[in-house]
């Protein structure tokens, strides 16, 4: 699209106190629940009596430590990236093209792993690959090994698998679901030309496909960058994300400074790279639009479509369904085989505790926060999306990249910053659970915001301006034209702004909260202590939360297909 | 549109305020900061609610380090009235923050001297565990090899690749059992341990949750016999066994100089409104109610010497005799220069 439409489009389009309207909410929600205490708890860090007192900084000049650990957290966290990339995207494909028996519910299971607390995704793979676990006894009574072959625990490999097996989903549904919008007669043109499918692929496909791509690689990457929990149980001890350090030196070194000058490197270097993407997402936007339904997903039929199509499916059970499965069934084994015995524990004993609860109160809360985070998240993103997509000004770019800020900002130091702003009234948020969902909102709608963006920008205007010379106001083509074209990219939005909430992803593992077991809360409860029974219930509690889970997303799923059901 | 977005907000609003609502009460409410590991039971908070009229309000505020660093954060608007889980390796940086005032509760009578680190009583002895090694008794029978006794055991050959122990960098029974090491072997000697240690092949893991239920071989499919725990967890297997247990599956390793006595500490917060309130939930902290609830709700002992031990805990449990000292002020002033030279050693 060249600048002379753009500008008659900016003619046409609503006046410009109207989009700035749009950034209202978000830039509110951002300023009190992210730009304030942030800012807070650094100024605090720095001068904790109203000096400023380097000493304490020093050392991140003069150690190397902490320029190895920029180093390997950006380096990690590029690999996880490429990685995720490298096998999600033929499952995207397949998933965008095809249909096969249980698609649904595979779809829904991929995202399962997001929910997880580290600790019981180490506990999954262990029982598979671990030292005693099923492939290496397997193997050792095959090969008649005395030592295990496979040796994952505490090495980059085991996180990195990790890595792959949170973001997998990620990279599946967001570019997945672009894929099957994109407009297929293009590609069929190509092929008719001669191209051969590597060449449409190339030459089509890819660069339609980017603005989706790079969406999820950027997300995949800012994920992998914080990474707290899966370096520091997975990857063992030697290894160290700025996160990780970050929460060393607030917590156990009291170092709040040097606390606060890693959190700014790390704001930093996301800052830049969110910024940089931005200019050249908004460069890559195609106006390639599709006015007929979006494509039928098929059948496989040759040969070769059902080999892609099996050896994709093959390999997300292989990744995703084993590992959550060996979980299930450790739920219900007990010493001596099958047992309900932990099930029973979790809904009976123990109601002693002023802390237990019914496990289905624990599945209350969690959906609960889950639901509140979700609207609150859809409606932030799609308020800002709307804003950032309208415009062409570079300063857009500017705002891209701010407020997609809380999402690389580290869980401690925003946690910290709550106790210290949010305490009078009438914000007096600090100790109320109504915090619990606004964190969890202010990881998730950037996250919202990243899937809907390609969408929106894929909209031409001339539809838009269509729709206003014959007299339709903003808001009826945003209705009747934007609203239609983005509703799947909203619903991707909102399946993964759940899945953090039910996660408890973020700055509330460090809110300070009244007593209110979500399903996470209860499984570490039951870590705490040792004693079998113990170790089963929180399998069985990762049972139920992946139950609970998977279902809500396969409900979403069959919503959708619904949908699609209703516009034919 | 705008319409149905404000009808959405306005009801995500008042669900926010029903929740705010709903932890209110008509009386007076007394509300205590604590880490995620406290429990107590629901009548014996009961038993207090009751008494005062009152009720009592907790709040959780991460682990150990994360919740005292929140208290002091909130110094001059303070969160709660009482702070519970303050413990000995976090004491100075408790007491030099400030935040916390003298009362010289009458139940101190009960608690023995050793325990009492605070002559001004600002932080007061609730409870205390032993971190130490524990073992698999089965694994070293079925090996035919002596269980460790002694921490320099594990530098012998015949427990390479035995260990489990976690970073004193990130978990809390980490620093204590490496505070453990310090008493034991010196300032000087500590690090030659460790270097012996890492050469027998000891594995490190970020937290106690990992080490104990992903490695410990008598907890789940691990592959390490020993593992740094509680002399209270053998009680805690047998309570929490799936089948009736006559035996403890894990020992304790609690001979002299070999453990470090963790001490948890109660203290009333400056600034707090509810001062009478809060001087009695700190009596009652350390009253014979809740000190006896103590043991099977977060497996440690109780300070009060009078506070009878459940069954489980008179059977299996151990306690060391002479447990570790480390001067709390020497571990605030030093903990950051010995985990870093623990971590060259170790990790690096």
């Amino acid at each position: 699209m060249n600048g002379s439409t753009d500008e008659r489009a900016g003619r046409l389009r609503p006046p410009k106190i109207l989009h700035w309207a749009l950034l209202v909410l978000p830039l509110l929600f951002l300023v009190l629940f992210y730009f304030y205490p942030l800012a807070k708890i650094v100024t605090l860090s720095f001068l904790p009596d109203g000096s400023w007192q380097p000493d304490q900084l020093r050392r991140i000049f003069h150690s190397p430590v902490f320029g190895r650990i920029i180093w390997f957290t950006t380096w990690q966290a590029t690999l996880s990236t490429l990685l995720t990339l490298a096998v999600a995207l033929p499952g995207a494909y397949v998933f965008a093209r095809f249909t096969f028996p249980g698609k649904n519910l595979l779809q829904a299971l991929t995202t399962v792993p997001f929910v997880l607390p580290t600790v019981v995704t180490a506990a999954a793979f262990r029982a598979l690959l671990g030292n005693n676990g099923l492939v290496n006894s397997w193997l050792m009574t095959i090969l008649d090994l005395t030592t295990p072959p496979i040796k994952l625990d505490q090495t980059v490999s085991f996180f990195l698998l990790a890595h792959v097996f949170y973001n997998y989903a990620l990279v599946l549904r967001i570019v997945g679901g672009y894929w099957a919008g994109l407009d297929r007669s293009l590609s069929a043109a190509a092929r008719m030309l001669g191209a051969s499918p590597w060449q449409t692929f190339q030459r089509i496909t890819f660069p339609l496909l980017l603005p989706a791509i790079g969406s999820a690689a950027l997300l995949v990457f800012i994920f992998c960058f914080t990474s707290f929990g899966v370096v520091l149980i997975l990857g063992g001890p030697s290894y160290a994300t700025i996160e990780v350090e970050i929460y060393r030196q607030a917590v156990q070194l009291f170092n709040l400074p040097m606390a606060a000058v890693l959190s700014l490197i790390q704001i930093g270097i996301n800052f830049l790279l969110m910024y940089f993407y931005a200019r050249l997402d908004r460069k890559t936007k195609s106006g390639f639009y599709s006015d007929t339904a979006m494509g039928e997903a098929i059948q496989p039929g040759t040969g070769s479509q059902k080999l892609l199509v099996g050896s994709n499916v093959a390999f997300m059970l292989l990744l995703m369904v084993i590992p959550l499965l060996a979980l299930v069934i450790r739920s219900f084994v007990g010493e001596d085989g099958l047992t309900l015995a932990f099930y029973n524990a979790l809904f009976t004993s123990q109601a002693k505790s002023v802390f237990f609860v019914e496990p289905i109160s624990a599945v209350k809360n969690s959906v609960g926060f889950g639901l509140a985070a979700m609207v609150l998240a859809v409606i932030l993103g799609l308020l800002a999306a709307t804003f950032i997509a309208s415009g062409d000004s570079r300063q857009r770019s500017l705002w891209d990249a701010l407020i997609m800020l809380p999402l690389a900002t580290s869980a401690v130091t925003l946690g910290f910053g709550y106790i210290i702003t949010l305490n009078r009234p009438p914000l007096n948020l600090r100790d109320s659970l109504a915090l619990v969902p606004i964190a969890h909102a202010l990881v998730a709608f950037p996250f919202v915001i990243r899937c809907i963006l390609p969408s929106i920008r894929q909209i031409p205007h001339t539809l838009r301006e269509a729709a206003s010379l014959l007299g339709a106001s903003p808001l009826v083509v945003w209705r009747k034209i934007d609203l239609p074209l983005i509703t799947r990219a909203i619903l991707v939005g909102a399946v993964f702004a759940f899945s953090i909430s039910m996660g408890e992803f973020g700055a509330s593992a460090f809110v300070t909260r009244p007593h209110t077991p979500t399903m996470p809360v209860a499984i570490f409860r039951f870590l705490g202590q040792p004693g079998e029974m113990n170790y089963g219930q929180a399998m069985a509690m990762s049972t139920i939360l992946m139950l609970v889970t998977c279902s809500g997303f396969w409900l979403l799923g069959r919503l959708d297909s619904y949908r699609k059901g209703a516009l034919h | 549109m705008k319409k149905r977005v404000k009808h959405i907000l306005a009801g995500f609003c008042s669900v926010a305020a029903m929740m705010m609502a709903t932890s209110g009460w008509a009386g007076s409410t007394l509300t205590v900061m604590t880490h995620d590991s406290f429990n107590v039971s629901k009548e014996v908070i009961a038993l207090f609610e009751k008494e005062n009229q009152v009720e009592v309000r907790f709040l959780k505020s991460g682990d150990a380090g994360a919740a005292l660093v929140q208290a002091i954060l909130s110094k001059n608007n303070p969160l709660a009235d009482v702070f519970y889980g303050v413990d000995n390796t976090f004491y100075s940086r408790a007491i030099e923050g400030g935040i916390f005032q003298a009362y010289d509760s009458p139940m101190l009578a009960h608690i023995p001297a050793n325990l009492r680190l605070d002559a001004e009583n600002r932080l007061l002895p609730v409870d205390y565990g032993d971190v130490c090694l524990n073992y698999d008794k089965a694994w070293f029978q079925e090996k035919g090899i002596a269980p460790p006794t002694d921490l320099a055991d594990l530098a012998k050959p015949e427990y390479a690749g035995l260990t489990v122990v976690q970073n004193p960098a990130t978990s809390s029974p980490g620093l204590a059992f490496l505070l453990a090491t310090i008493g034991r072997f010196g300032e000087d000697g500590y690090l030659d341990f460790w270097k012996k240690l890492r050469a027998n092949n000891v594995l490190v893991t970020a937290g106690w949750e990992d080490a104990y239920f992903g490695h410990f071989t008598a907890a789940s499919k691990g592959d390490r016999p020993i593992v740094v725990s509680y002399a209270s967890s053998p009680p805690a297997a047998v309570f929490y066994s799936e089948k009736p247990l006559t035996e403890a599956p894990t020992g304790a390793v609690v001979t002299d100089g070999n453990a470090f006595r963790q001490i948890e500490f109660v203290g009333i917060l400056e600034g707090t409104k509810e001062l009478e309130l809060a001087k009695k939930f700190v009596d009652f902290m350390l009253g014979k109610d809740l000190q006896e609830d103590i043991p099977l709700q977060m497996f440690v002992f109780p300070a009060n010497d009078q506070a009878k031990l459940p069954e489980v805990f008179m059977k299996y449990a151990t306690v060391a005799d002479k447990p570790v000292t480390v001067d709390p002020a020497a571990i605030e002033e030093k903990r950051n220069v010995w985990i870093e030279a623990w971590t060259d050693t170790v990790l690096r």
